[in-house]
């Protein structure tokens, strides 16, 4: 589904990936792994085009799009939960919600998808008219989550999603990774908490210091001498 | 810190301008350069602050006062301008403190500062066209004639009949306000101003006292630039609310500092030259047939410069040469 | 002077007049600001440009007055998208100064325009509307009405920015720029409405007052600087502060400029801003960083 070669970018004069090349099949789940400042939350603003690639390729679809505007991207099938939540606090749930479903093609279909997002996060639906800012962490990922799902996605990115949140809610949140992933949506999950994204996917990518380090399936990668040594204290 | 060869330049500039009157330019071009180095004056004293962040729509304020207290207390009082200007600074300074400090103190920066400096300017023009008994209002005002018999120059009265002595006081003054500037390049002071535009927390949390620094600069600024309007209304023996306070004058002197460029020395007064350039070209060829028009293309310059050239002529020019 | 004085009653209801006026435009000013971040300190100068398409539309042109204001609303409008099209984008990414300076720029050749068109001479609309005696007071019917409607216009805007499914873009965009992309929403399309918004604000606010007030090109210059002081003090782009502290300032110019001159009212309000700076430690009213 999403096709990326040879991806090349940054900020300014600072280079933040480096020939990163991954790819993502239709059903899927992938994780970007990596430590800090490896470049992954630029990775997934690439994909978005929120930031420009100097170079490489991408291609969703088989449509080539690196030279589509930002604000087009979620009409390729590609919504993004951005790091940190990133609700917009004075808005209620449901209008948040609703921004979600900008598109025409989404707004066609608002309360549909709404109820839809409703059933699949019953807690969104008690709190619908609260204000999003006044949630707790978990609650607000909860809302991010179906913020993005409001556009009626093929393709959910999701940026460090257990970032801030308490271990119990971080429990909690891979667990909806997986129910989403039962319906039906591929993922690409950037995520700092290896042992638990690592659990919820196929495979992995291992991004550090801007270039892919190593890939394989998530059993494989968990198992591998790199990351049991330098990321999970083996 | 200047190498030799420009300081070299500087002082055969110096040099130049200090025999400028007897060049034979007549009388006119004397003016202008008169009015041009006491803008300079005037907007080099602006660019202290600007330069360091605190930018300020709002010097009309200063000026006007400066200008309106000489002239009222010599009308009124016989107070000598001398000493009417130190009454001025005094109170340009208080206002300076009292504007400034609860703007300092309680963070009210960037777009604020701006709206509620600006809105002082407006304040004191509204004082000056509301107290038109005293003042005059929107017709101005000229201080009293105060030559004794034939004399040419009267430091009581502070008016000179030849345009050669109002020269050499301006020179003078414009020369102070390049030194202050040099002066505050060089001290604490100006590392203290600089480490608080790029990051005011830190700079606190390394004790740099950010309210007493930033209230300090005002000041200095404040008061340069009420002297400015002292020598404004003595020079001109003319002051309008228009033209010395308000809206207008405030913008007028932003946009001369960010057009000649705000980070240099010479920036300040390079626009000042510039403005006054542009007014003299707009006056010989448009001339005052329709009204307006001169503030036409003025206004249509300034958007077009602050699109195409933000960091001023002599700033973009300095950024090319290296 | 009486307690329960009829000249200071009048001053009262005309303050509130006044306020809805200023309500009026500080809501423009607030929502550019909110959702662009940028003060069009030129604002005031839109509504004077409104004043003279109106006065120009009716009395050059004898347009029926109530095609004049529409061709004042929905011109000012189209100037204000004109202005973040061709003065502000070019600037989006620059200080903050700039953005400031490049309005001012514009403030100065609207007047001038102004000027070079119509002069300095003050024009009037010639249309004199009946006062209406409550008692022994006397109200401008002008004046009422302007209320009216200015209060129909702020409900308008603000069901618009809460029902609707552009208000809430913009409400979101003006909470957090960066991420509207990634809904779809274009920044450039809502920055464009948001300047036709004001625009039509100020287009609205210009046949209101052209109904009361002679017109010059200078005009802005009166209602400029405390819209601006009215926002500030109500937070900036806080578009409720701006509207409580839109009715307190309207007091202040009115009841004070009742009691000693009008440009005194001023005085007093700048005043009663600068105390409110002391004696509110917390902050300004309602601010919002």
């Amino acid at each position: 589904m999403l096709e990326l070669k040879n991806i090349n970018a940054g900020y300014n004069s600072f280079q933040a990936l480096f020939d990163v090349s991954l790819s993502v099949k239709a059903g899927e789940a992938v994780a970007v792994i990596g430590p800090n400042g490896a470049g992954k939350s630029t990775l997934l603003r690439v994909i978005s085009r929120l930031i420009e690639a100097t170079a490489g390729s991408m291609q969703m679809q088989g449509l080539s799009y690196r030279d589509l505007p930002s604000h087009e991207v979620v009409g390729l099938g590609i919504a993004q939960v951005p790091e940190g939540r990133r609700l917009f606090p004075r808005l209620s749930v449901e209008d948040n919600l609703k921004i979600g479903a900008y598109t025409p093609a989404a707004r066609a279909k608002l309360q549909e998808r709404l109820d839809y997002v409703y059933s699949l996060f019953p807690r969104m639906a008690e709190r619908r008219k609260q204000l999003a800012g006044t949630m707790s962490g978990g609650e607000q990922q909860m809302c991010a989550i179906g913020r993005a799902l409001m556009s009626g996605p093929k393709l959910l990115l999701l940026d460090e999603p257990s970032a801030g949140l308490a271990p119990v809610i971080v429990q909690s949140i891979f667990e909806l990774m997986h129910r989403i992933r039962a319906e039906g949506y591929t993922v690409l999950i950037v995520e700092q908490n290896i042992q638990q994204v690592l659990k919820v996917v196929d495979r992995a990518y291992l991004l550090e210091i801007g270039k892919i380090r190593a890939s394989g399936t998530a059993a494989e990668l968990l198992a591998s001498d790199e990351v049991q040594k330098a990321y999970l204290g083996v | 810190m200047p190498h030799l060869s420009s300081s070299l330049k500087f002082g055969a500039l110096i040099a130049a301008l200090m025999l400028a009157p007897w060049l034979g330019l007549g009388s006119y071009p004397l003016h202008l350069i008169i009015m041009a180095l006491l803008m300079g004056f005037i907007y080099t004293s602006w660019a202290l602050m600007g330069r360091l962040g605190l930018v300020s729509l709002g010097h009309g304020a200063f000026l006007g006062i400066g200008a309106y207290s000489v002239v009222l207390l010599w009308n009124q009082y016989g107070v000598p301008p001398l000493a009417g200007a130190l009454l001025a600074l005094t109170v340009t300074v208080v206002l300076a403190l009292v504007i400034g400090y609860p703007c300092f103190r309680f963070k009210i920066v960037g777009h604020y500062f701006a709206l509620v400096t600006l809105a002082l300017a407006e304040v004191v023009r509204l004082v000056i066209v509301a107290t038109r008994e005293v003042t005059g209002g929107s017709l101005g005002l000229t201080p009293k004639p105060g030559l004794p018999n034939e004399a040419t120059a009267s430091l009581w009265s502070f008016q000179f009949s030849n345009r050669v002595v109002w020269f050499y006081i301006v020179l003078a003054c414009w020369l102070f306000s390049l030194w202050v500037w040099r002066k505050v390049d060089q001290s604490m002071l100006r590392d203290a101003l600089q480490a608080i535009s790029e990051d005011e927390d830190a700079a606190a949390s390394i004790g740099i006292n950010v309210t007493q620094t930033k209230l300090k600069i005002t000041v200095l600024s404040a008061a340069m630039t009420c002297f400015g309007g002292v020598l404004y209304a003595q020079y001109q023996a003319y002051v309008n609310p228009d033209t010395v306070s308000g809206i207008a004058i405030s913008l007028q002197m932003v946009f001369g500092v960010i057009a000649g460029g705000m980070f240099v020395m010479l920036g300040p007064t390079f626009g000042a030259v510039f403005l006054l350039a542009l007014q003299e070209v707009l006056r010989i060829l448009i001339g005052n047939q329709i009204h307006g028009l001169d503030l036409l293309i003025y206004g249509a310059l300034l958007v077009f410069f602050i699109i195409r050239m933000p960091k001023g002529i002599l700033g973009s020019w300095m950024e090319r040469k290296t | 002077m009486e307690f329960f004085d009829i000249f200071l009653l009048e001053a009262v209801l005309n303050g509130l007049l006044l306020g809805g006026l200023l309500a009026l435009l500080s809501l423009g000013l607030n929502l550019i600001f909110g959702v662009i971040d940028v003060v069009w300190i030129s604002y005031a100068e839109l509504m004077m440009v409104g004043m003279y398409a109106i006065y120009w539309s009716h009395t050059s042109l004898g347009l029926p007055l109530a095609l004049a204001f529409i061709l004042g609303i929905v011109g000012v409008a189209a100037l204000g998208m004109a202005m973040h099209w061709f003065i502000i984008r070019p600037v989006l990414s620059a200080e903050p100064i700039n953005q400031l300076l490049v309005t001012g720029g514009v403030l100065f050749f609207l007047q001038a325009l102004a000027t070079v068109i119509f002069g300095i001479d003050f024009k009037n609309l010639g249309v004199r509307l009946p006062s209406l005696m409550v008692g022994d007071i006397s109200l401008s019917m002008a004046r009422l009405i302007a209320f009216g409607v200015a209060m129909v216009a702020i409900a308008a805007t603000y069901l618009f920015l809460n029902r609707t499914f552009a208000g809430t873009a913009i409400r979101a965009i003006s909470q957090d720029r960066s991420i509207m992309p990634l809904m779809g929403v274009n920044p450039e399309r809502i920055y464009l409405i948001t300047s036709a918004m004001g625009g039509a604000l100020a287009g609205l606010a210009a046949c209101l007052l052209v109904l009361q007030y002679d017109i010059h090109p200078a005009i802005g210059l009166s209602f400029g600087p405390i819209t601006f002081l009215v926002c500030v003090m109500g937070g900036l782009g806080n578009l409720l502060g701006g509207f409580v502290a839109a009715f307190i300032f309207a007091q202040l110019i009115s009841v004070g400029g009742y009691v000693y001159a009008i440009e005194w009212g001023y005085v007093m309000a700048f005043v009663f801003f600068i105390a409110m700076m002391f004696i509110r430690p917390e902050g300004i009213l309602f601010r919002r960083r």
